[in-house]
Formats: C-alpha cells, structure tokens, sequence
C-alpha cells in the first residue's frame, strides 16, 4: 500500500483579491466594500467544505491517537479499571530486550524491502530503459504492476508454498544439486526473517523499477551524449549522469518503502505469524499481539507510538535529502 | 551503433527474467491448485491430470458469493463518500484558500506517514462503544477518517493549479459557491478524481488489519480479510489454499487488467504525490 508521507506544505499565495460570493445584483452594485465582504465571506463559508472531511479526520484519526498517548501512561487489560503507570510502558518498549529485538526486525526489514528493491530496481531500471516502449514495455508495466494490485495477503499464501519444503525454492535448489541447503525457509530461525523479506523485496521491486524507469525517461539526453562524448562507458553513465538525476524518484521508492518495512503487518501475519519462535516478529504484528491477545493495552501503545516516531525519523531525512537541491 | 544494439537485447532479456521472477509465484499457485486433493504438491509441476475442479471446491467452501458482496458493500460504503468529502476539503483549501486553511493541512500531514497500527487499538474501543463490532460500520467508518489526509492532499493538489479566472467569470454569472463546485469544478476535476477512486478501491478491497480486528465473522469483512481466515482454516490443505486465494485474487486482476492504463497512472502518481 503506498500510502506515504508527503512533505509539501505550500505557502498561502499573496494573490487575495477578486473572489466573490455576490449574487448578480450585487455585482452591478459594484462598489469596493462589496468585493471584501465577499472575499471574506467565502473564505469563512469555504470551511462547509473542508469540515466533513475534518470531523471524520478528528473522529477517526486524531481523537485515536490522542486515546493511543493517553492509554501509554496506563497499565490496562482493556476491560476492567486501569492503573497510572507514568511513563512505565515507555521504560518497557526501550529496554525490554524482547521488544528491542522485535524493532531490530523492522530494520532489517527495511534492507530487503527498501535496500534490496531500490538498488536491484536502478540496475534494472538502467538497463531496460530503452526497452520499455512497444508491447514487450506495456506487458512489463502490467506484470510488474501485478504485487501492487493483489492483497498483501494473497503474496504471503504465495510465498509461503514458494518457500515452503516443497515448494519452488527447494525443488530449484535440488534440480541444480544444491539440494543440501534447502530447507524450510519461513520456519527456520536463521533464514525466516530474510526469507519475509525476500517475499517485501519481491512486492515491492516492481513499483521501484517502474518509478525509476520514468525517472530515467525524463533525463535530458543531451546529459548521455555529452558523457558519451567525454568517452564514459556504460558504468560511468550510470553514476555520473543518471544516478544524480534520480534523486526524487530515488528519494519517493525509499519513502515507500521504508513505511512499508516499518508498519509491515499483513506479510508476516500470514505467512509466518511472528515464528518461528518471535524470529519474524515485528512492531505492528508485536501492537496487534499485545492489544488484543495479551491485553497490555498500555505497552501495546507505548510501543505504537514509538513506531510512529520511528517512521517519522526515518522518513523526513529521506524527503529533505531528495528534494536538496531541486 | 552495435552498442546500443547489445544494450536493447540486455535490456530485453532482463525485463523479460524480470517479469518471469514475478509471476512465477502466480504460477507456482495454479500447478498446485490443479493437483488432485490430498496430495501434497511439489513445488512447479504441471499436473498430468488438472483438476479443475478444485476451484469449484473452493468457491463453495469460502464462501465466495457471500464476500464478494461483502467486499462489494464495504466499497460502496467507504468510497463515494470519502471521495466527496475529500473533494470537498481539497476545493476548500485548494481553490477557496479558506482563511487558517494551513493549519488545517497540518494537522492532515500528520497523519500522512502515520501507520494504521498507531491508532488500530484506540479505534477498535471506539468503535466497542458505539456497539458497531463485528458489523461492516466497523470497517467502512475508519477507513474513511484514515483515507482523509492522502486524499485531501490529493484533490488539493488538483485544484491548486485550476485557473481562478474561471471561478470568476461563474461568480459573475451568479452562481454560488456550491453551484460553482458542482457545475465547474467537479467535471474539472473528473481525472484526479477519477485515480482516486481507483486507489481508494483498492486500498479498501485489499486492506487486512482493520478487518481482522474489528470483524470476526469473514464473511463480513473485506476480501483481504476472509483471505486471512480461509488461510486459518484450509491452511493444511494446500491444493483448497491455492485454489482459493487465487480465486480471491480473481476480482482485482480482473479489474486491473481492464482498468490498467488508468490504474498504472493512479498508482504511479499514488506514490510520487504520497
């Protein structure tokens, strides 16, 4: 789900004049008072518009996590009365080495759900550029297209069989007499969480490519010849020329995909529940767990806000970087 | 010449290993969803004997008929709504410019990279104290408040670049500001709109967590969700698995390929404005 941060926030134009709510007759009445009164009265009645959309905004998003920040100063069950804990929960999610490792997780997630499709997507982005008008271009788009459209969940049944002792992955590993190293991929400790991250990688290597793709699309080809010119070979090209003109598109796939590995929930959920052992566990999976099957509701969303921070910290140097300069 | 020659054919040949490591997953699923029952199938082997009717299997023991109207209601509840809303707030701040309409985008760009799991717990008391648990109300409520900030930034991106002369000329003509939003601006509007929807679609189509906590009867719940529990259930059984979560996929491929052109956009702008 791309659902991502955007950092604009646009100053208000100077341009404040000529608005006007009057009807007809007024408008021939036309005199200066007229023409302010009507500026300011459809800038307080312009509101009717944005409040529906603020209430349910209020009343579903900001109300909560008001709630979320007053429920981390409590220790509660979720039914029966709450005890003050002060910042107790807090103490918990930063020092409990259980909970450290489950936030560990998250970032190694990120290596394969951002690192892995980034950096795999500009090799490819590079090298397919040129190939991407014509039917083979549009079949890609479409294919490459195809994890972004299907629920999170049915990639996790996916991957879990592919992974599986029977699955693709072993019965590869064995036609080419690797056979020694298959195993169960998702239920081993050493290799669940990259094996989760592998099926976030895979997810999430399309969008990247194609994002990237139309970044290269719009670099000035004058910028290629003149390093043709200058004599550099295709590696040269890449680092010289299409790399630094990357820098939004690059900046936009880390964003999403950084949230992604984060607030990952439905991938690990589905195919490997936390397991083996909590190997695979991460913050979102460890909040759900937490709320609604240990009811600590209270350690539940201290360690919710922390993920919020995280996120936070993690993605506005990612979208000051990328905009620098531009 | 001879190398971009080499280049196009490199190019080629990737694009083409590129989209086959995509799919194969897809297909991994049909070779085990064609096997006959009981069996445990291995890894990618065309089934000498396909059993298509797994899949008939399958519809009947998930109970499709019924989720898909489900999944259909929880659409019909979450999108038109949001998107009016959002359009409205967009038109307000976006082309009206009402006065401390700043803070109002402030406070929507907080929750812009906030992760549902932030507010999941919260919500799900709420949601307790307005008796509406285990009811579609449940789904359709929230995601509409947690759609709002993407989709206000979204719209107000439109209408930040509609020209205000023409506004103008419709005041002199008389008309008020509502009849300006409806008659002018919102078929204006008709392509950001538009890619909105689809993104909303899907989002609400594919979203799981929300389903899974606040529903606990699947057939309730969005598709993402009656996935989750038929997994829970047929989990041992990987040919019904199969058969079953590639049939649950069917709807969106469906949609997508005939809508592609206009979802690839969506997605496409989806993420660069997000």
């Amino acid at each position: 789900m791309t659902q991502a941060a955007q950092g604009t926030t646009r100053g208000r134009p100077a341009k404040t004049s000529s608005r006007r709510t009057a009807g007809p007759a007024q408008v021939w009445a036309g005199r200066v008072p007229r023409v302010l009164r009507g500026t300011s009265r459809a800038r307080w009645s312009g509101w009717l518009f944005v409040l529906p959309a603020l209430a349910m905004y209020g009343f579903f998003v900001l109300k909560p996590l008001l709630t979320t920040f007053q429920y981390t100063l409590y220790r509660w069950d979720g039914i029966g009365p709450s005890q003050w804990a002060g910042l107790d929960n807090y103490r918990t999610v930063l020092t409990d080495p259980d909970l450290l490792e489950i936030i560990l997780h998250a970032f190694v997630l990120i290596v394969f759900f951002s690192f892995v499709p980034v950096a795999l997507g500009l090799l490819v982005a590079s090298l397919i550029h040129r190939v991407t008008r014509g039917p083979l271009g549009t079949a890609a788009r479409t294919v490459l297209f195809l994890p972004q459209v299907i629920p999170l969940v049915a990639a996790g049944i996916a991957w879990s069989w592919v992974l599986s002792t029977t699955g693709m992955v072993n019965q590869v590993l064995n036609a080419v007499g690797l056979g020694r190293y298959s195993r169960a991929w998702l239920g081993e400790f050493d290799t669940a969480l990259p094996a989760v991250g592998v099926i976030g990688a895979w997810v999430l290597l399309g969008l990247c490519t194609i994002l990237l793709v139309t970044g290269i699309s719009k670099i000035d080809p004058a910028l290629y010849e003149a390093a043709r010119i200058d004599g550099a070979g295709s590696v040269r090209e890449f680092f010289a020329v299409t790399l630094p003109s990357l820098r939004r598109e690059i900046g936009i796939c880390l964003t999403v995909t950084v949230i992604a590995a984060l607030a990952s929930f439905d991938i690990v959920y589905i195919s490997t529940s936390g397991g083996p052992g909590t190997a695979t566990t991460v913050p979102g999976l460890e909040i759900y767990r937490l709320a609604f099957a240990q009811r600590q509701v209270g350690l539940a969303s201290a360690l919710a806000v922390v993920l919020m921070l995280l996120v936070l910290v993690c993605v506005l140097p990612i979208q000051r970087l990328s905009r620098e300069g531009k | 010449m001879n190398i971009s020659r080499r280049e196009a054919i490199t190019g080629r040949a990737f694009l083409i290993l590129l989209m086959v490591v995509t799919l194969l997953p897809f297909v991994s699923m049909l070779s085990a969803a064609l096997q006959p029952r009981g069996t445990v199938p291995s890894g990618l082997e065309w089934p000498s004997d396909p059993h298509w009717g797994n899949f008939v299997d399958a519809f009947d023991v998930a109970n499709m008929g019924a989720l898909l109207r489900s999944s259909l209601l929880i659409v019909l509840g979450v999108v038109p709504a949001a998107v009016v809303i959002a359009t409205m707030a967009g038109f307000g701040l976006g082309h009206l410019r009402v006065r401390g309409g700043g803070i109002a985008l402030a406070v929507l760009l907080l929750g812009l990279t906030m992760p549902f799991e932030a507010v999941i717990t919260p919500i799900y008391y709420q949601i307790m104290d307005l008796g509406l648990l285990n009811t579609r109300w449940a789904i359709i409520l929230p995601l509409i408040g947690l759609y709002m900030p993407f989709s206000v930034y979204w719209m107000r991106a439109h209408f930040l670049n509609v020209p205000k002369e023409l506004s103008e000329a419709a005041r002199v003509d008389g008309a008020s500001t509502w009849q300006l939003f409806w008659r002018v601006h919102i078929p204006l509007a008709r392509p950001a709109i538009s890619s909105l929807t689809i993104l909303m679609f899907l989002w609400t189509w594919n979203q799981f967590l929300l389903s899974i906590v606040m529903v606990d009867d699947p057939a309730k719940r969005t598709m993402a969700g009656a996935l989750g529990a038929f997994q829970g259930q047929w989990g041992t059984d990987l040919v019904l698995l199969c058969a079953g979560s590639l049939l649950i996929l069917t709807p969106t491929l469906v949609v997508f390929l005939v809508f592609q052109r206009q979802f690839i956009a969506a997605l496409l702008q989806g993420s660069v404005k997000g």
